[in-house]
């Protein structure tokens, strides 16, 4: 049973507002924070979208949709987080944005108050130093697109406290998610392990060695995979793969995770994948989460 | 469009000699098929080849221009390079690397695209490099996964469960490596390491120790009894 009551999601984007659906989804009142009330409107358009679908596909009820989306509350003033147990950032994927943040968090909530990071690449140890709260931090990486994905990497920084630890795994699992442990090390086990496939993936295709449609046509009916890496980039978005290798590269030093070429000319030609329509594939659709 | 098999060895891609594409062969087919793992030297063996409207030669790691030669890059016929995806001692799968040269006529590449679709395979073309498609990602994110084990960053199992918890792979990497046989991963790493020289491609410490044992197995001189990664 989580003593958890009240969430506080940082960041509206792709990833925030996919944990902020979970999060409503699992009956806890949700904050969701954000720098524009623009941002904020999107997100909750894209939440309404969501769960107008799950209830065409019949798993939810029209019922179990409306208390939802009443524990959705958008907010752009940091001062509404001060009620909440737990807090998720993900925002930009940046050290120092996320110890300001942090920082910040600390001043207006109670000592109880969880924070939770959503980072994919950076050390939790590190997020947390300076925070003021350094035994009261987890990292908590959901995977996309989040209220379809059950998989959240959970990570303990060197100073976390194990009773914390805890108190966020059962956070994690009252969200109905499945949480596996991994060490704070750059990437956790996901990002570790998919950023340099992917990247070598495009140096694949920037090499000539085969077309993007032969690539993930071989990976799916080869060994089973969902979607091949280049319908996967498309997804992730080609300018968050720059992103994830950069905070990567810069941590590891790894040449496979360092940016190949052909992706920053993607990025430069706006082929960021599904959300501009074009990538290595086109897109008619370019709304998250179906919404 | 008949087409006519040649054996030559043992056919990593067509096991099964009950399977249709092998059954339905006939003695004078437009497509000819060498498969087994002599197929390239049986290659230069083989008369009227430029008769055929493709002629599709199963591979191993190995590159096809070894047995068609190179020149300058115009290098290209109609004989094509194929090898359905097979991992280790794993069943092979529907999945079909077809292997063109740069100068392969479109017309050749479709011929070999389509015979294999009739038989219920789908095709996925690539250039004649080593490791072509799959072995040419999958390896250096197996060797990850084998190193990251060792260094615990998580357990074998929950390693497993994100890849297959967050990508919908539906095996993890140490548990389908250790299926398949790990020291087959050591023997396509270390093919593909030789030939580009390249770190990710160096087979794992998992994967050499379990080489080892096979090897000291297979040789008899010190089988112990023990069980360890097969």
């Amino acid at each position: 049973m989580t003593k958890i009551k009240t969430v506080g999601v940082a960041g509206a984007g792709t990833m925030g507002a996919g944990i902020a659906i979970v999060a409503v989804r699992a009956g806890f009142p949700t904050v969701v924070l954000e720098v524009s009330r623009e941002i904020l409107d999107r997100a909750r358009w894209q939440t309404e979208g969501f769960f107008g679908k799950s209830v065409k596909k019949g798993k939810m009820t029209a019922e179990q949709v409306e208390k939802a989306l009443a524990n959705w509350k958008g907010t752009t003033n940091l001062q509404d987080m001060a009620s909440c147990d737990l807090v998720i950032e993900a925002v930009f994927e940046s050290l120092t944005v996320k110890q300001d943040l942090f920082k910040k968090l600390h001043a207006l909530c109670p000592p109880h108050t969880i924070f939770a990071s959503n980072t994919s690449t950076l050390s939790i140890t590190e997020i947390a130093a300076g925070s003021g709260r350094e035994d009261r931090v987890v990292g908590m990486h959901f995977c996309l697109p989040a209220p379809l994905m059950k998989l959240v990497e959970m990570s303990p920084g060197l100073k976390t406290s194990p009773e914390v630890f805890e108190q966020a795994w059962e956070f994690c699992e009252a969200l109905g998610q499945k949480p596996v442990k991994t060490k704070d090390s750059p990437g956790f086990i996901l990002n570790s392990l998919l950023i340099p496939f992917l990247n070598d993936t495009l140096r694949l295709v920037e090499a000539g060695v085969a077309e993007p449609a032969d690539i993930d046509r071989a990976l799916k009916k080869g060994l089973g995979y969902p979607m091949g890496p280049c319908e996967l980039l498309d997804l992730i978005g080609l300018d968050t793969q720059v992103l994830l290798c950069a905070a990567l590269y810069e941590a590891t030093h790894d040449p496979r995770a360092a940016c190949p070429p052909l992706l920053k000319k993607m990025v430069a030609a706006n082929q960021l994948g599904r959300k501009t329509g074009q990538g290595f594939y086109k897109y008619e659709q370019t709304t998250m989460f179906g919404g | 469009m008949h087409h006519t098999v040649i054996p030559c060895g043992i056919s990593r891609s067509f096991p099964d000699p009950d399977h249709p594409l092998l059954k339905s062969a006939t003695e004078d087919g437009e497509v000819l098929l060498l498969i087994g793992d002599q197929a390239g030297q049986t290659l230069k063996t083989i008369q009227n080849l430029d008769q055929k409207k493709a002629v599709l030669l199963e591979l191993g790691t190995e590159c096809l221009g070894l047995y068609t030669g190179e020149h300058r890059g115009e290098e290209g016929s109609n004989i094509l390079g194929f090898a359905r995806f097979r991992l280790g001692e794993g069943e092979p799968s529907d999945l079909v690397e077809l292997v063109r040269q740069p100068k392969t006529p479109a017309e050749v590449v479709k011929v070999g695209q389509e015979f294999f679709e009739r038989f219920g395979l789908e095709v996925a073309v690539c250039l004649d490099f080593a490791g072509r498609i799959i072995d040419r990602l999958v390896r250096p994110y197996f060797n990850d996964a084998l190193r990251r084990l060792d260094e615990q960053l998580a357990t074998a199992e929950d390693l497993d469960k994100t890849l297959q918890m967050g990508l919908g792979y539906p095996e993890g990497p140490i548990s389908l490596l250790t299926r398949t046989g790990l020291h087959h991963h050591y023997d396509v790493t270390q093919e593909l390491f030789e030939t580009y020289g390249e770190k990710a491609y160096a087979p794992a410490r998992r994967a050499r120790i379990a080489k080892k044992r096979r090897m000291e197995r297979d040789s008899s001189c010190t089988m112990d009894g023990t069980k360890g990664d097969p």
